[in-house]
């Protein structure tokens, strides 16, 4: 059971480390094209990771119910699917309306 | 172990949160509240497991559908300016 618990710590941690790096890259980076470029992987793949360690840590530490699990992966197979498209639309509406990209020795925009 | 990784999730939404409040121009504030959104769906996972309540793991699923729908007609609003047109 303590093999188990230190697996399900390893991949929260490794999720939330990969969230840090989106909302930081969502903060510090200087363009619309290049903050996206960095928070829709990182989000995508954090969020993946905190719920797979979820559903490690139900199957050993809750067995009497199961459909959790698959309400679970049914979330994380979801996120995997709509999270970039949603991302990629709003990229895609907003090179149509022209927003130009940054370029080197421009200012923050 | 939950309750730390709760409040480290609210941490973050609350750094997306600076760049959907000062983003300059309105792609930046909905690319940031997609963000946000996607943020929340885990935060509400992890506080069914905080309260030990199984009603918490249904309203994820719901929650990341209206996030994923409100974010491609935001989207489609704003490349088209009109959002039905016939």
């Amino acid at each position: 059971m303590l093999l188990v618990d230190v697996i399900v710590a390893i991949l929260l941690t490794s999720g939330m480390f990969f969230m840090f790096v989106g909302a930081i890259g969502l903060l510090r980076l200087p363009d619309f094209y290049t903050r996206l470029h960095a928070t829709g992987k990182c989000d995508t793949l954090g969020e993946g990771l905190i719920i797979v360690g979820l559903i490690i840590y139900h199957l050993f530490h809750y067995p009497g119910t199961p459909l959790v699990t698959v309400k679970l992966l049914f979330l994380i197979i979801f996120i995997f699917i709509a999270n970039p498209t949603a991302i990629h639309a709003i990229v895609k509406a907003a090179y149509r309306r022209g927003l130009k990209p940054w370029k080197w020795g421009e200012g923050r925009r | 172990m939950f309750l730390v990784i709760g409040l480290l999730i609210v941490v973050t939404i609350l750094l997306c949160l600076y760049r959907a409040v000062v983003g300059p121009g309105v792609f930046n504030r909905v690319a940031a509240v997609n963000v946000v959104g996607t943020k929340t769906v885990v935060l509400l996972v992890i506080m069914g497991y905080i309260f030990e309540r199984p009603l918490f793991f249904d309203i994820p699923l719901l929650y990341a559908m209206l996030n994923f729908i409100g974010t491609l007609v935001f989207a489609k609003y704003l490349e088209r300016g009109e959002l039905c047109s016939w």
